[in-house]
């Protein structure tokens, strides 16, 4: 009477990841049904719409631009308008998505209480409606990097590789921080401190440079630190990625892609014994 | 997968269902670190189910029954997927249509159209199956022109049949009502009913929970008490509720 894909059993010996993994496929068009609901919602009901997105990085650069060219003085190859619009646009959609995925699942949690879900397929449409918002406040980016700049580098066609990195990087974190954030609320508060700490230890708003030679593995350390770093090769300094960088980029996305799918999937199935 | 002789189309293998309850509210990582520190984080085990084991074959219609926290509702939930068990086993076979929350997930400022698609893709229907189905939802749902304008312009009774619409769509395997259920006025009770109705006659498996002891012995093949978490009695839905309503008195 029914094919086989039907049967529910919770004694399977399917490891739980390998199952959230099939099951989120099997969900996919509720994964493409969320991310529309979160873009349309979101611009439906606000005169500015899109340009929100925008904005948000372009006011950040013109204060950072005025206090650090004018009053500190950062010495950077090109100008440090372009320098510091493309590191807040990287550190941007990795704040937001991470935030964005834990608050998915800790306050749309009442769903799972009611009806059953693949619960990753909350995080990955945040993921996604990441994506697209960051895609528009790519426009502006670009726009300022010809018109200061005057020529963008051919290099630019490899930053999609450097979102996917990004992407899988975020997704592991936003998953890691949801399997908390669901057992103590206050992760997500915390989140923000760590957040705010972690920009300032990344070299987005300062080059790389002003650091000195002793303290410069422990920039190394921070997974952070390489994105930021091949996103300004791909977007204004036309270089392609060397190894030294992306290596290190993949495999930091790879382990903590890998570490909280599993971590997330495990804990998934404890989520709605939580009221 | 093994335990299918071909009747059956939910088991329950000694199943149990423990809730921690941590003895004070922990609330926050930060308190919890402390407390764990000290030494002190102690959790009670709470018991909504205990060692249950049922049987239910294809067709059955199967009515619960017992006082409120008596492990009722968790049972459905284990059925629907939403909790997995402390122990034991839950096998289910074929499509569950879960008849507890209708219209869950459905956004106010999204259209009729929209949230069909939408609650459509959380009860896991594909887009080509939504495709198919929508027009069909959109008719018995009454909404007309309605369809196409945000949902938060609703009525709460279009709200509702919308929802019950898109649920019942096609014949599930496998359906779970909490309560009996009413949606809308009096027509559309008789439509949903007759629905209702017609799945039971297509062979559809039911799971019912009621405090209605007519609705019980009228609909249903079977009856389950339930009390403090396990099956005080399973038998006729007249003798069961006898016995229930015995205990009660006594």
């Amino acid at each position: 009477m029914n094919s086989d894909h039907t049967i529910y059993d919770s004694a399977s010996k399917i490891s739980p990841a390998i199952d959230e993994l099939r099951e989120a496929f099997k969900y996919r068009e509720l994964v493409y049904q969320l991310t529309r609901r979160d873009i349309l919602t979101r611009y439906k009901r606000s005169v500015l719409g899109i340009a929100w997105t925008m904005l948000n990085p372009l006011g950040m650069m013109l204060v950072l631009t005025f206090a650090f060219s004018k009053i500190f003085r950062f010495e950077t190859a090109g100008s440090y308008s372009t320098f510091v619009l493309s590191g807040l646009i990287v550190w941007n959609f990795f704040s937001q998505t991470t935030t964005a995925c834990m608050n998915s699942l800790v306050w749309g949690g009442g769903l799972f209480q009611r009806i059953y879900i693949p619960r990753a397929t909350f995080a990955i449409s945040s993921m996604f409606t990441g994506v697209v918002n960051w895609l528009f406040s790519l426009v502006p980016l670009l726009a300022i990097i010809l018109v200061i700049e005057k020529n963008l580098p051919w290099t630019v066609i490899t930053f999609p590789l450097v979102l996917l990195l990004l992407i899988a990087f975020s997704l592991g974190v936003g998953l890691l921080l949801s399997a908390m954030g669901i057992y103590f609320p206050d992760v997500v508060e915390m989140y923000q401190i760590i957040l705010t700490a972690w920009m300032y230890l990344t070299p987005i708003i300062y080059p790389e440079t002003v650091v000195p030679d002793q303290f410069l593995w422990v920039f190394k350390l921070n997974p952070m630190y390489y994105f930021v770093k091949l996103f300004r090769y791909a977007v204004l300094d036309g270089e392609l990625p060397a190894s030294a960088d992306l290596v290190p980029a993949a495999a930091f996305s790879l382990v903590v892609l890998v570490v909280g799918w599993v971590i997330f999937s495990y804990k998934s199935k404890e989520f709605a014994y939580r009221a | 997968m093994e335990p299918s002789d071909h009747t059956a189309a939910i088991r329950l293998e000694n199943v149990s269902v423990a809730y921690r309850v941590p003895h004070e509210r922990i609330g926050t990582l930060k308190e919890y670190v402390i407390r764990w520190a000290q030494r002190r984080v102690k959790y009670e085990k709470f018991l909504a189910l205990h060692n249950v084991s049922l049987t239910i074959n294809r067709g059955e219609i199967v009515g619960l029954i017992g006082h409120n926290g008596a492990g009722k509702s968790t049972l459905l939930k284990l059925i629907s997927r939403v909790l997995t068990p402390t122990s034991g086993r839950v096998w289910v076979c074929g499509k569950v249509a879960p008849l507890l929350e209708l219209g869950a997930g459905f956004h106010p400022e999204l259209t009729g159209r929209e949230n069909i698609y939408l609650n459509g893709a959380i009860l896991g229907y594909t887009r080509r199956e939504m495709d198919q189905k929508a027009e069909r939802i959109i008719d018995f749902a009454e909404l007309g022109e309605f369809i196409d304008a945000p949902i938060r312009t609703y009525s709460s009774g279009m709200w509702a049949r919308l929802g019950f619409a898109v649920a019942t769509d096609s014949k599930p395997d496998i359906l779970i009502l909490d309560e009996v259920m009413s949606v809308g006025d009096e027509a559309f009770q008789r439509k949903s009913e007759a629905r209702m109705r017609s799945y039971f006659e297509m062979g559809a498996t039911i799971l019912l929970v009621s405090h209605n002891m007519d609705t019980i012995e009228k609909l249903c093949t079977r009856a389950v008490w339930l009390d403090h978490g396990v099956i005080k009695s399973a038998g006729s839905p007249q003798e069961t509720i006898l016995e229930y309503r015995g205990m009660q008195l006594a």
